[in-house]
């Protein structure tokens, strides 16, 4: 088999500390084209593959300025140019009256920024992922910490890294096909 | 059923989960409830009760549609009645699940793990509710998409964004956005536990499409935990800002008794502590006939029963004020506007606001009365009560007697009004029970996140 047909080795974990201690074994023998699945957020797993920065506050920021310009564009061209009303004398653009419905397009582009971005940046919604060929992978949504090591790694090779992932002791390694 | 609850000696605040638990246990028990093909019995009574209420609340609504608002006991000068009364305490009981799940995440309140996903279920429950109230108000609801929204139309006609009429709109339609999104951004990763636990493959099937091929890689949880984050620090100024806005409807006018500068942060005290009662009101049956004492703790109750008798001062203080100020400004009808309420013909509601929102809920200083559910349930449902007359006083009593006495009424809610109020219950009774059905009710993996094998050992 060559190295291509697979999508990678896959070892298996009981508890978080055994994978962070193989992931960050991993990163340091060089391996970069990797993840871990855990069944929950665990801060130190995507560290120690080397994935701490994000661009989410990026996109979250983006949002909430278009919809802060766009809910403000919106009041003074709807109260000052599309349809003037005389309100009690007030300026047709009164600026003070137009902050509430400024802020709250504000805070809902940039919620819809962070859910549709954080989906966007992680290539959700995904219908297959190779990742889940591997026989024993429903338990990483359940009690089970896994690490795969992708074939795409140009460091990757079938023997060496079966021999360097056993060096951390896990239940089980599975070769993942696509 | 778990063991019954147990207070520790004293001294000892009660665990935030049950000892004993593994990743794979909370799996299972909270899974559990979605995946059996065993519905409860009680679960079938609660819905078909609902359903009833529910389908009264279409009839009424129907009737409404077809005779025209003129079915309610609104009249002038009492044009607001049981609609805005019932509008604001819907949305007021929505406050708590955001609070919950953005202020105490941002405060590192683990406890609030438990119940968040139901509290923010709440909320969007409640929410849909309050939104009914204003839109049927209208009398003509097709109509209301361009009186609210700013609609491109032949006509020209545009909404008026100095009244805080149409700020409310915007704040109430964002906070409901908003609070949609947190909580579907928190099912995803249970939903993909639920797909990869389920046994048919119609089930995994429904589950894997909503779960949308969560994996949960580290890469991915590292820019879901940023988002989870931003969102909680988006909506802590937001649940703020939106019974901000709802008491502004009231505050920018000139009627005594609600042209005061101090209601934005009365009116959010008052949502927080009704929302809170809510969350008992709902986590107390929810844990006893689930079984999930050892996931809703003491602790959890204990935690609601404090906000609760927190928020209830900040609420016992406004109206306090409420008076002093009626009284200190000596504006004659600030002063008419305090002796109606004390000696008005509505004085008993403002009494027994006083007694439900006020006096019983002392009782909160009690360890005992918080550790104890029944009594935490009863005190709940004594708060919303008070909390709806607290509603009623301020629209109903200040709108009935103004600036001129010739212009001075009365207001009688009709069967019409009563109807609508409980089918609403009906209606918010039913989306919940069929949330607890379909959906994990307490969040899975926030959960796994609380046992101490989940922290990694150096």
């Amino acid at each position: 088999m060559t190295a291509s047909a697979i999508y990678g080795l896959m070892a298996e974990f009981e508890t978080p500390t055994e994978l962070v201690e193989a992931a960050k074994g991993a990163y340091a023998a060089g391996y970069r084209k990797m993840d871990a699945y855990t069944p929950y957020p665990l801060e130190e797993a995507a560290e120690a593959i080397g994935a701490h920065h994000n661009r989410v506050s990026l996109v979250v920021l983006v949002g909430a300025m278009l919809g802060m310009v766009g809910g403000y564009s919106l009041e003074y061209w709807v109260s000052a140019v599309a349809y003037p009303i005389n309100v009690g004398g007030k300026p047709f653009h009164s600026w003070p009256a137009f902050i509430p419905v400024t802020f709250e397009c504000a805070v809902l582009g940039a919620c819809l920024a962070a859910v549709f971005g954080m989906l966007a940046l992680n290539g959700l919604p995904q219908p297959y992922h190779p990742v889940f060929n591997a026989p024993n992978f429903v338990r990483a949504s359940r009690d089970r910490f896994f690490l795969c090591i992708e074939s795409q790694d140009p460091r990757f090779s079938p023997s060496d890294t079966r021999k360097l992932l056993e060096s951390y002791k896990p239940e089980e390694i599975t070769e993942v096909p696509y | 059923m778990a063991a019954p609850d147990i207070l520790p000696p004293k001294g000892v605040r009660p665990p935030i989960i049950g000892p004993g638990q593994t990743f794979g246990t909370i799996t299972d028990r909270i899974a559990g409830i979605v995946l059996t093909k065993h519905t409860p019995i009680f679960w079938v009574a609660i819905v078909a009760i609902s359903l009833a209420l529910f389908g009264m609340l279409q009839t009424a609504v129907g009737y409404l549609l077809v005779k025209g608002v003129g079915i309610w006991g609104i009249t002038i000068p009492i044009g607001w009645g049981f609609a805005i009364v019932n509008f604001v305490w819907w949305i007021g009981i929505g406050h708590a699940g955001t609070l919950i799940s953005a202020i105490l995440l941002l405060f590192k309140q683990t406890w609030r793990t438990s119940i968040n996903r139901f509290a923010e279920a709440m909320t969007i429950f409640a929410v849909m509710q309050a939104g009914l109230f204003p839109l049927i108000h209208t009398g003509r609801p097709w109509l209301a998409a361009y009186w609210l929204f700013p609609i491109p139309l032949t006509m020209g006609v545009w909404p008026q964004f100095r009244s805080p009429l149409i700020w409310d709109v915007f704040a109430v339609s964002t906070y409901f956005t908003a609070s949609f999104l947190f909580w579907g951004i928190g099912l995803i990763p249970d939903f993909a536990t639920l797909r990869d636990s389920a046994k048919t493959l119609v089930v995994r099937r429904i589950y894997g499409m909503l779960a949308m091929g969560w994996r949960g890689s580290a890469k991915h949880w590292n820019r879901y935990e940023t988002a989870y984050m931003l969102l909680a620090g988006l909506c802590t100024p937001l649940v703020l800002s939106v019974h901000s806005v709802v008491s502004l409807d009231f505050a920018v006018s000139v009627v005594p008794g609600w042209h005061t500068t101090f209601f934005p942060p009365y009116f959010v005290a008052g949502a927080i502590y009704s929302g809170f009662a809510m969350v008992l009101m709902l986590a107390i049956p929810f844990r006893y006939l689930y079984g999930m004492q050892d996931f809703i703790t003491l602790r959890h109750l204990q935690n609601c029963g404090k906000l609760m008798l927190a928020t209830g001062q900040i609420v016992a203080y406004s109206y306090a004020m409420e008076m002093f100020i009626g009284w200190y400004s000596h504006d004659k009808y600030e002063l008419a506007m305090v002796n109606n309420r004390l000696h008005g013909p509505y004085s008993h509601y403002y009494y027994m606001l006083i007694l439900c929102n006020i006096l019983i809920p002392q009782s909160l200083w009690l360890n005992k009365v918080r550790s104890t559910p029944w009594m935490l349930f009863l005190v709940a449902v004594v708060v919303n009560t008070g909390m709806w007359l607290e509603r009623f006083v301020i629209v109903v009593m200040s709108l009935q007697r103004d600036f001129i006495p010739s212009s001075w009424g009365m207001y009688w809610f009709t069967k019409w009004d009563m109807m609508i109020f409980i089918g609403t219950m009906g209606f918010f009774t039913l989306l919940f029970f069929i949330f607890i059905r379909l959906m994990p009710a307490i969040s899975i993996f926030e959960m796994r996140n609380l046992i101490p094998q989940a922290k990694v050992k150096e």
